[in-house]
């Protein structure tokens, strides 16, 4: 056993999960996807809007994180994101009204509309809906 | 006499229906303090990791220049004050303890002020006096929420950036306990760095993708943090304030509708011991 991770996800308005131990966690840092294994060096990284794998219990469970940074230090990895759910804490209603929205929006081909904003909004709901939908396919099983 | 006795009891009716409103408002209260007090303790975790990371990375070195953090030289600076109360009264002093700081944090200052108001309270107070504040919030709820916060502090931001004001102190009630509340003044902007005081802090640390580009995102998350962290505790502090005087005012309901009680019952009492007389006193006359 080449030891674990503990993992905390924190939001300004909760904490999500708290020392969880894992085997590996891979962060949606800016330009792209980056493993963590037991050993990592101390760091600090800028995340995406996007989905936080953590492996546990020999699968590996999505987090839905939006935005935010990582910290690795030690064997713990701390991540503080805008906001943060896993798959059960999911409204899936609201995600899907969401990307409603936003899609409408950025169709609307209106000048008057902040693009960036709308795909932002776009881009969370997509994340939480994917992160929702791994958890329909495991009860599937 | 009668009318006597008709009037206490008119009166001790309306102590009675006053005093079930206080009631369930001190209890209404106390449930929406709990959760607020609960927000408070929640949000805590994050403010305190983030203040980490920055204090670090200002520890070493970076961010001597990043705006948010740099103080301003400039002739006649513009402060930017801005004052939490809440929407509603009934809530003992609260709202009286905050303004007053207020006007005497303004009396103080010396350089050119700007007002800005969370709350209709502090709004109401100062626009009845014909001060303007230059930007206001009403409003906003029960309950202190993420997304609004960090709508009202990334207005704030701009107005800094902007140089539309050159400082930006919150002027907001601190929850020290459910029956204590203080109000506080803090310096929101230009951010004081806080302090990486830590042991084995110098770890070299990798920052990815630069030192900058974590900078650039982790300062306005971190007065974001700061704000909503006010916003909380005056909050929790308006709930705890309320239930306080709520309570207070369901006690003297209590002792008042004592003291009628009894009121009532002399005038009953001194009532029948005339009525008696009366009649001892005609049967007296009869023989």
């Amino acid at each position: 056993m080449a030891g674990e991770i503990q993992v905390t996800v924190i939001t300004p308005e909760r904490t999500v999960l708290k020392d969880l131990a894992c085997d590996a966690v891979i962060l949606p840092v800016v330009d792209g996807s980056m493993g963590i294994l037991p050993l990592h060096a101390p760091m600090v990284a800028v995340l995406r809007t996007g989905i936080l794998k953590l492996k546990h219990d020999g699968r590996y469970e999505p987090v839905a994180v939006m935005g935010g940074f990582a910290e690795v230090s030690e064997d713990r990895v701390t991540i503080l994101a805008e906001a943060a759910e896993r798959a059960e804490e999911i409204d899936v209603l609201r995600a899907r009204a969401a990307k409603e929205r936003a899609e409408a929006r950025l169709r609307s081909r209106q000048e008057n509309i902040d693009r960036a904003r709308a795909e932002a909004a776009l881009q969370r709901a997509l994340v939480r809906l994917k992160v929702a939908g791994y958890l329909a396919e495991n009860r599937r099983n | 006499m009668a009318e006597n006795k008709k009037a206490i009891l008119r009166r001790r009716k309306a102590v009675q229906a006053t005093q079930k409103i206080t009631r369930a408002m001190k209890m209404v209260a106390a449930a929406k303090l709990r959760r607020a007090q609960d927000r408070v303790l929640g949000a805590r975790p994050y403010a305190r990791e983030l203040a980490r990371m920055l204090g670090r990375l200002v520890a070493a070195g970076a961010g001597k220049e990043h705006p948010l953090l740099r103080p301003r030289e400039v002739d006649d600076p513009k402060v930017a004050y801005v004052v939490i109360s809440a929407d509603r009264g009934l809530a003992g002093s609260y709202n009286v303890n905050i303004i007053r700081a207020a006007q005497e944090a303004l009396r103080r200052e010396t350089r050119t002020v700007r007002l800005i108001t969370i709350g209709r309270k502090a709004r109401d107070f100062f626009v009845k006096r014909g001060v303007k504040p230059l930007r206001e919030w009403v409003y906003l709820g029960e309950e202190a929420r993420w997304p609004v916060a960090k709508e009202i502090v990334g207005e704030l931001m701009q107005l800094y950036l902007s140089g539309e004001v050159d400082e930006v102190r919150i002027l907001y009630t601190e929850f020290i306990n459910p029956v204590t509340q203080r109000p506080t003044e803090i310096q929101l902007l230009p951010l004081p760095a806080p302090a990486e005081a830590e042991a084995g802090s110098l770890v070299d640390y990798i920052y990815e993708p630069s030192p900058e580009a974590v900078l650039e995102r982790l300062v306005p998350r971190y007065v974001e943090t700061v704000f909503f962290q006010t916003m909380l505790e005056a909050k929790a502090s308006e709930h705890g304030a309320r239930m306080t005087a709520m309570g207070n005012a369901t006690d003297n309901a209590t002792e008042l509708i004592a003291k009628l009680t009894l009121q009532y019952n002399r005038a009953r009492q001194a009532a029948i011991t005339k009525e008696i007389s009366e009649i001892v006193g005609g049967a007296e006359a009869l023989k």
